[in-house]
């Protein structure tokens, strides 16, 4: 009897132990996600190459978009990354009201981003079934605001998590560390998006 | 000697005894069952859909269904047999029960995500099969090509891509969830070299699952928007291309093949060294290969498009890389071969099947190999012939091994042997049936019977009615085994707790497992296919295979 009960503390240790580690693989089965997610959007890029190789636009229909909006948006987003890590250093140093200020800041960028996307679909001359190189732009674009769109608000839910007293502190940085590296995919994602819609 | 759980273990949330399979269970025990019993029903219902396809090609003239209920039919059966029967049951039922185990762990990584991702399966089934009944079932096939998906129903159709969309998503977060496992879960100083190669199958699948998944989700959103918004993605009267949707269909869909044929292999690797107690031939041969599908299955996908106005260097390239992919997959069978030379064969009802497995597969690897030679290709593209091929690699590849699967490790979840005599007769039927329902549809196809066609020129009417009586033995086949499952139950001879005497980790416990997986420590296997030698002379670590399985058994004893 002493040696299962021996055992079974054994397995609790082990249970606990186990647990404690949780952390890491969350991150790598998040990071596995962001791979899985990033594919879907390899699929609309190559898409979209295809589409513009090898069929033609109707007469009148073009390639060219409007620069500085989507300049100044690619601009924001790359700030907020930089805001958000700022955000998980001063929280790493259990500054909480700093983390929360650069938090704030963040969002705020992600939804100044969302704001221009939006001006920028109120002006543009073409609508969603307008042509080809039309429908292809929304969908892509679209599909990465509604990233953005939930990165902001995950955003915002880390930040009332960051209050004192909330669940996000410096033992427990998760749900920040896996906002941030959600929010950096967005952004990356972004610039390549940006090189091949706006630029190429 | 039976002990409770602790209290912290038991979560008083979770319902104990049968009801806890209708529950969201986070016991990888449990979600691996709930995807076995919910694939086999859904293999049901895909069976009797097969079962109307060979009523009505019984005749050259369409008179059992209206055309348009048989391309409902035909989809159907496609969509489910796919998508609810073979991913879910060879990835996720096996997936989950084994690889914690293998790994030495006691749950998965992520055991919440895992009860979710089953229970998306579901109601996506019950989402498809409702289609029928709400409006008009999709008729595109299971492959809805454009344009025909945009110009049949609309309803069906869209209804189709939603629940394809759950199921991916249901994929995605199951492969997640293998690779996660495998890789940061392992028992410390279990190595990756010495894994059973189920999870080694398993890695690989899961990397295709997370790699070619999402990009099917993807092209079945513009699909949808072509469908509901009139865009003009894949739709050639609205500038479109159509070519396109088929190049993403197929990154997910080729691939699509290995993720159910790949677990497969892993669990054949399995059954065949315990049945023949001897080592597993070759294990990093078969792990390179298995690498080398993974790779080169991601790059094959355009040799389902030899008809598709595909340009010629693309032909070559595609034909190239489909014809190399025979070389992991016959080292893969060689391999087999030389586990059971010369091995102490057991031809039990799991290593009949497996050799089933075996001999369909290599047949369908055959015609696989002729069918990516772009001339044949084009000859008979679309017709019985690739029917032929793909049954004798999903049905008489896959099925065949999940019944094989569900014979070897029966014994391990009741803790009771199936009969021998009824898992026999169940191989008999199946086998015979399987080839006299397959193999005369090669010789329909090269004669250019085309494929999703209800009529047919009436010289065939003799093979087709030869393939019906085939299908209909198939359907027999499965009464034996629905009665041997269930009667033994509740009457089978006692297994005991490790009745093969086999040294993979799941059968050092005792059957079926407790909740925690082991009581006490897990073990540490670092030779999964030691067979052949005395116990005593195997170099194994002090609490590993065969002594922890004597501590076992005394300790049923005691």
């Amino acid at each position: 009897m002493t040696s299962l009960s021996s055992s079974e503390s054994l397995s609790q240790q082990e249970a606990t132990e186990a647990h404690e580690h949780h952390g890491d693989f969350r991150m790598f089965g998040l990071a596995t996600f962001l791979v899985a997610d990033g594919m879907t959007f390899a699929g609309f890029f190559a898409a979209y190459l295809t589409f513009r190789a090898v069929n033609p636009l109707p007469s009148g229909a073009t390639y060219e978009l409007e620069l500085v909006l989507p300049t100044i948006n690619t601009l924001l987003l790359l700030i907020s990354s930089f805001t958000f890590h700022r955000a998980g250093a001063a929280m790493k140093r259990n500054q909480r009201a700093l983390g929360q200020r650069w938090l704030l800041i963040s969002a705020a960028l992600g939804f100044a981003f969302l704001a221009g996307q939006m001006k920028e679909y109120f002006e543009l001359p073409f609508g969603l079934t307008d042509n080809l190189f039309a429908s292809t732009f929304y969908a892509i674009t679209g599909f990465h605001g509604l990233h953005v769109t939930l990165g902001g608000l995950m955003i915002l839910i880390v930040w009332w998590q960051c209050r004192d007293g909330g669940r996000v502190s410096q033992d427990n940085l998760f749900p920040l560390e896996a906002a941030e590296l959600y929010w950096h995919f967005v952004d990356g994602i972004w610039v390549v998006l940006y090189g091949i819609l706006y630029l190429l | 000697m039976t002990i409770s759980l602790t209290p912290e273990q038991s979560t008083p949330l979770q319902p104990q005894g049968w009801l806890r399979y209708l529950s969201f269970s986070t016991d990888h025990k449990v979600i691996g069952l709930q995807y076995l019993v919910c694939g086999f029903i859904f293999y049901l219902i895909g069976g009797a859909l097969a079962g109307a396809i060979r009523t009505e090609l019984l005749t050259p003239i369409s008179d059992f269904l209206p055309r348009e209920t048989y391309n409902e039919v035909l989809t159907l059966h496609g969509t489910v047999m796919i998508f609810l029967w073979i991913v879910p049951v060879v990835n996720g039922a096996f997936g989950n029960y084994l690889i914690p185990f293998y790994v030495g762990a006691r749950d998965m990584a992520f055991p919440r995500l895992n009860a979710v991702a089953f229970w998306l399966i579901p109601p996506a089934g019950l989402l498809l099969i409702s289609s029928y009944f709400i409006a008009s079932a999709p008729q595109s096939g299971w492959t809805a090509y454009p344009p025909l998906s945009i110009t049949t129903p609309a309803t069906g159709q869209i209804i189709w891509i939603l629940s394809v969309l759950l199921l991916g998503g249901s994929s995605i977060f199951g492969g997640i969830n293998f690779i996660a496992t495998i890789l940061k879960l392992r028992r410390p100083g279990l190595k990756l070299m010495q894994l059973p190669m189920y999870c080694w199958a398993m890695l690989g699948t899961s990397i295709l699952v997370v790699l070619s998944t999402p990009v099917l989700a993807g092209t079945l959103v513009l699909l949808s928007f072509d469908i509901i918004a009139h865009t003009g993605f894949f739709n050639p009267s609205l500038g479109g291309n159509a070519v396109v949707y088929q190049h993403l269909f197929w990154f997910y869909s080729h691939p699509a093949v290995y993720i159910m044929v790949l677990p497969a292999f892993g669990l054949v690797s399995e059954i065949l060294p315990i049945h023949c107690r001897k080592p597993l031939f070759g294990y990093t041969t078969m792990v390179y290969s298995i690498m080398g599908i993974v790779f080169l299955g991601l790059i094959v996908w355009a040799h389902h498009m030899f008809t598709s106005g595909t340009p010629p260097w693309m032909r070559l390239f595609f034909t190239i890389a489909t014809s190399f992919i025979a070389v992991p997959t016959g080292i893969k069978f060689f391999n087999w071969l030389a586990t059971m030379w010369g091995g102490r064969i057991a031809l039990n009802s799991a290593m009949l099947f497996s050799c089933g497995f075996i001999i369909n597969f290599v047949f369908g690897g055959i015609t696989g190999v002729a069918l990516a030679q772009v001339p044949f290709d084009i000859h008979v593209h679309d017709t019985y012939f690739v029917v032929a091929h793909f049954h004798y690699i999903v049905y008489g590849g896959t099925v065949f091994v999940i019944f094989a699967s569900i014979y070897h490790w029966y014994p391990k979840v009741t803790g009771r042997l199936l009969n021998e005599d009824l898992g026999r007769l169940h191989f008999l039927l199946t086998f015979v049936g399987f080839n006299l329902c397959f193999a005369p549809q090669h010789w329909l196809g090269l004669n250019g019977m085309p494929r999703r066609v209800a009529e047919y020129d009436p010289q065939f009417e003799l093979i087709n009615q030869l393939s019906s009586v085939g299908a209909l033995l198939m359907a027999i086949s499965t009464l034996p085994f629905l009665l041997n499952v269930v009667l033994s139950a509740f009457n089978g001879a006692p297994a005991g707790d490790n009745p093969w005497d086999a040294l993979t980790p799941e059968w050092l416990t005792s059957s079926p497992p407790p909740v925690e997986n082991w009581k006490g420590e897990a073990p540490l296997v670092t030779e999964p296919y030691g067979y052949g030698t005395p116990a005593g002379e195997l170099p194994l670590a002090a609490t590993s295979g065969p002594e922890l399985w004597k501590l076992g058994n005394s300790d049923q004893r005691s």
